[in-house]
């Protein structure tokens, strides 16, 4: 319990805003996610860099592993120096099965590459807030299965909301237009 | 009633009235139960289960909500960053801190979701979840499910009709429904917790035919149960918010899990 409290705490402090973000910065939540390596982290984990943000769930069949091949599709369509700046921050909405193991079976699974992007689990109260900052709809289904609808979002280097697509499958364009 | 009796009534009446001045809202406790939702959670499930939970018996006063803004100045009007609320925030508050003595015993509005998470937060408790809600907000004065009783629901119908210019009632002037909980009908729309899990769609041609591009999973919902204009009514709004949004009659209530904890366990 004194670990767990340590690394709330911990938490708390690299999550906090920062007195410089505009007053549209999704940092402004003080969020405790966990990334796949189960180390404590912020919303802000990519701050200072522009940031494609997304949820789904590892276990999702069809719309999740699309998400993950988008997002892929539109690094591709950067020029290699925007495309090595961009950082990818997927957040689960199934904090039940999506424990940093599975996340980093999923990421093996998928060759993705963990220095450029962070899969992160959260509490469901968390979930819940970082789904509403990014106007993100998910329900838990009876089967345990999650109907939850695909939305990227591009960020700003502090946090901002820049674009936001459901284009999925293919690279929308405004998307690649807001990286560059 | 034999005076033994009659002096253990009066202390449990007198440990009541100090519980509920203690408390913001004196919490009420509901019972586990199954009730069929006008969203039912599945194709082909029509009932949803609700595990035991306390919810408020009144909605949050203005009064209730300065006393937060005391302890958690950040949420204030005049500092809340905007990604929480948009500029409607609170803008019928006479000050940042205050509402004016009119409006204290009035349920507080122009909220935000962020705003009232945080708010019951800091109470260690939630919003309660749609189907807490409605489970609740489905029982008369007389039956935990009053549903099918037509003068019950001309009744809650007639204040969806009234004029939203009428100012707000204050809290807890309606009849104590079946639970004890007072003003889910007739004073506020009230936010719920899982507001983004409202996934409607009002077309029954998107039923078994889920557009898996857009939601991952088995589709949208579809309302069910339609002659339950009053309710429907609530979807319909809480589906149209996002959690900045603020609105002059959205308001809200705390929840928390279980049974009661004994008493002197609470803030």
């Amino acid at each position: 319990m004194k670990l767990l409290a340590a690394l709330a705490a911990t938490v708390a402090f690299s999550g906090a805003a920062q007195a410089a973000d505009p007053p549209g910065s999704i940092y402004h939540l003080d969020a405790a996610l966990t990334n796949q390596a189960g180390r404590p982290i912020g919303l802000d984990v990519y701050r200072g860099h522009p940031v494609v943000v997304t949820m789904f769930y590892a276990s999702c069949p069809a719309a999740c592993p699309l998400l993950i091949d988008t997002i892929r599709a539109v690094e591709r369509s950067l020029d290699p120096k925007t495309a090595s700046g961009l950082r990818v921050l997927m957040v689960s909405v199934d904090p039940e099965r999506d424990t940093p193991t599975a996340l980093i079976e999923l990421a093996k699974a998928r060759r993705i590459d963990l220095s450029r992007w962070t899969l992160a689990t959260a509490d469901e109260a968390t979930v819940r807030k970082v789904a509403a900052l990014l106007s993100i709809q998910y329900r838990r289904l009876p089967s345990g299965e999650f109907n939850h609808s695909s939305v990227v979002t591009v960020l700003s280097r502090d946090g901002e909301i820049v674009r936001q697509s459901s284009l999925i499958g293919r690279v929308d364009p405004e998307i690649v237009t807001a990286l560059k | 009633m034999k005076p033994h009796a009659a002096a253990k009534f009066a202390r449990a009446a007198l440990a009541g009235a100090l519980l509920a001045a203690a408390l913001p809202a004196l919490a009420v406790d509901i019972p586990a139960g199954r009730f069929r939702s006008v969203l039912p959670p599945a194709q082909g499930v029509k009932e949803v289960t609700v595990a035991a939970f306390q919810l408020d018996r009144t909605p949050v006063t203005n009064a209730e909500f300065a006393r937060f803004l005391r302890e958690r100045p950040e949420w204030r009007r005049d500092r809340v960053a905007r990604v929480f609320a948009d500029q409607g925030y609170l803008k019928h508050w006479r000050t940042h801190e205050a509402p004016g003595a009119a409006l204290s015993r009035q349920p507080v509005v122009q909220v935000s979701w962020f705003a009232a998470s945080a708010y019951c937060e800091s109470r260690g408790a939630r919003l309660p979840t749609w189907y807490e809600w409605e489970y609740a907000a489905a029982a008369s004065e007389t039956r935990r499910d009053g549903r099918d009783d037509p003068a019950w629901k001309q009744r809650i119908l007639a204040w969806y009709s009234r004029p939203a210019s009428a100012s707000l009632p204050e809290v807890g002037g309606t009849p104590a429904n079946a639970y004890g909980i007072q003003d889910l009908h007739g004073v506020v729309w009230e936010w719920i917790e899982d507001l983004g899990a409202m996934m409607i769609s009002g077309d029954n041609r998107e039923q078994g035919d889920p557009d898996i591009m857009k939601f991952c999973g088995a589709g949208a919902l579809t309302m069910e149960e339609k002659d339950n204009y009053a309710t429907l009514m609530r979807v319909a709004m809480l589906s149209s918010m996002q959690a900045s949004y603020t609105a002059a009659t959205m308001g809200f209530r705390c929840a928390t899990d279980g049974a009661r904890p004994p008493a002197g366990s609470r803030k």
